[in-house]
């Protein structure tokens, strides 16, 4: 599903987000990212989505090079991806039905579908009922899962979160986690930014660590071989 | 609704309500841009009705040149007539007027001031004059002036006169006006352009996060672009309804007072107000320049916002 080769990543101001980085997430695996703040988790993560590309090397989404790939065949790339923000990036003055429905909005989806959707997606987040709320009538917690529904609601092949428990308290962060693992049950590629290590291990899934931009462990073979440590 | 084409109208009428609810949240400072978009408007279709009045109301002479043929003042009128008689035959003429001596005298009495002076005159100095208007289609230069050797060679006239030069000028005068309408309107649609593209820069701004995400969950270009799109279209429409307002009201105000000055030259010339033509390409300007603004600023401006997450 996603293959970075050898992917180095700077930005404008000289940083370097991910350096000669190489990783290999197999479709349907949900896995970890891991390390400190400023490691390169969030970078890894741009660069799937494609808000960023890479500086060197190649990365491969869903059989797609997105170094390559035109501008006007970014949205519907993205289109593929559900995202998960830390700050969940929801708009404040809409209500909870708009912003979820937003991914099939742009889509063009039919009116009756969007309604169909939007209500399932809110349903899986426990969410139901919410629809006229606005966000910020709602909990930190709330808000977060109105951000994973959102994510979901296209049935994105992909679902990428960037720190999606960082505001949250322990019990929600693996209410949070359990629901990840249940899209993964039904065959979406997950991949989760997090330094919550502890959360993680409890899970017993597969973890990418990555230091000073570096994924560990590994960053001098190549492809194919799994890059993966335990 | 699960129709293609029906789910592509939909959502073209969401982003235009949208962009009617947007500017209807913020009624000042819409009314403020609608207001300097008008006034952007009204100039030059003030200026159009200005000429277009002008034109109707001199429109009896504006467009008729005519010639005066006076008769030696020995000539009788009864010859006058018998002679306006067999010229009416002639081609290229559209229709002649006989004023007797007698009546011009009694019409300049009433209209020069001289009434009393011209009492001391032991008779009348005044000759029998012809009034000839030309049929429309022998209005050039060659036609006139085979018509006024016509009536150059009967012995009894004594001078043809043709009363062109001053419409040759005021159509001229009309001309002028006319291209100082075109330089107004290019340059006063720049303005609504820019106007517009500058309201629009400040709303992409504003609503920046928005786009950002819009543009994250993938989001194309043309959907993010349309509800400002309606909105410049909106902006246009709004002006343009709004110019139309001030010029109708101006008109109203100015109609009276243009009646009995009218009046004063036995005319009964009523002001016109803007025909639904110029109404029509008044609206289709506005809405045209409120796109091509809007379009120029989305383009520019919205290529400057990438989601950074």
């Amino acid at each position: 599903m996603i293959i970075f080769d050898r992917v180095s990543k700077r930005y404008p101001n000289g940083r370097e987000g991910v350096s000669n980085a190489t990783l290999r997430i197999e479709e349907g695996e949900m896995v970890f990212l891991t390390g400190r703040s400023g490691a390169g988790k969030s970078t890894v993560l741009k660069l799937i989505a494609l808000l960023e590309r890479p500086t060197r090397g190649t990365v491969m989404v869903g059989g797609k090079n997105t170094g390559t790939l035109a501008s006007r065949h970014i949205p519907a790339f993205r289109r593929r991806i559900g995202i998960v923000f830390q700050d969940h990036k929801l708009l404040p003055e809409r209500p909870v039905f708009d912003n979820v429905a937003l991914p099939l909005v742009v889509a063009g989806t039919p009116l009756k579908e969007i309604d169909k959707r939007v209500r399932a997606a809110l349903d899986q987040v426990g969410l139901l009922g919410k629809e006229r709320a606005l966000p910020l009538e709602l909990s930190v917690g709330e808000q977060q899962r109105v951000g994973i529904a959102r994510a979901v609601v296209s049935k994105p092949p992909l679902l990428i979160a960037d720190e999606p428990t960082g505001n949250l308290d322990p019990d929600l962060a693996v209410e949070v986690m359990r629901l990840f693992k249940r899209f993964q049950e039904v065959g979406v590629t997950i991949v989760v930014a997090t330094h919550d290590v502890h959360l993680v291990r409890e899970l017993g899934l597969r973890e990418i660590v990555l230091d000073n931009g570096r994924v560990q462990g590994n960053d001098i073979d190549p492809l194919p071989g799994m890059v993966a440590t335990r | 609704m699960s129709l293609g084409l029906t789910s592509y109208g939909a959502r073209h009428v969401q982003a235009l309500l949208g962009s009617l609810g947007r500017l209807a949240r913020n009624p000042f400072s819409t009314f403020l841009t609608l207001i300097v978009i008008a006034l952007a408007l009204v100039l030059p279709l003030g200026l159009e009705l200005l000429v277009t009045n002008a034109r109707i109301a001199t429109g009896g002479f504006a467009n008729a040149i005519d010639l005066s043929v006076y008769f030696k003042t020995d000539v009788p009128l009864a010859k006058a007539e018998q002679l306006a008689k067999s010229a009416r035959t002639r081609a290229g003429i559209a229709q002649i007027e006989v004023i007797s001596a007698d009546a011009a005298l009694a019409e300049f009495r009433a209209y020069s001031g001289f009434g009393a002076a011209l009492g001391v005159l032991s008779g009348n100095p005044l000759p029998h004059v012809l009034h000839v208007h030309p049929a429309s289609n022998a209005e050039s230069a060659e036609s006139l002036e085979a018509l006024r050797q016509y009536f150059a060679a009967w012995p009894e006239v004594d001078l043809v006169q043709i009363d062109a030069q001053w419409v040759t000028r005021f159509n001229a005068i009309l001309e002028v006006l006319r291209r100082l309408l075109m330089i107004a309107a290019a340059i006063l649609g720049a303005g609504v352009i820019a106007v517009i593209g500058n309201t629009i820069r400040l709303e992409i701004l504003n609503r920046r996060g928005e786009i950002e995400v819009t543009k994250i969950v993938g989001g194309s270009n043309g959907f993010v672009r349309r509800p400002f799109l309606y909105a410049g279209i909106l902006y246009g429409l709004g002006g343009a309804l709004l110019a139309w307002g001030i010029a109708a009201s101006a008109v109203a105000m100015l109609a009276p007072a243009v009646a009995s000055l009218a009046r004063t030259y036995g005319s009964h010339y009523v002001l016109v107000s803007p025909t639904p033509q110029e109404l029509g390409i008044l609206i289709a300007g506005g809405v045209i320049l409120g796109w091509l603004g809007a379009w120029l600023s989305a383009a520019r401006h919205l290529r400057s916002i990438e989601p950074r997450a």
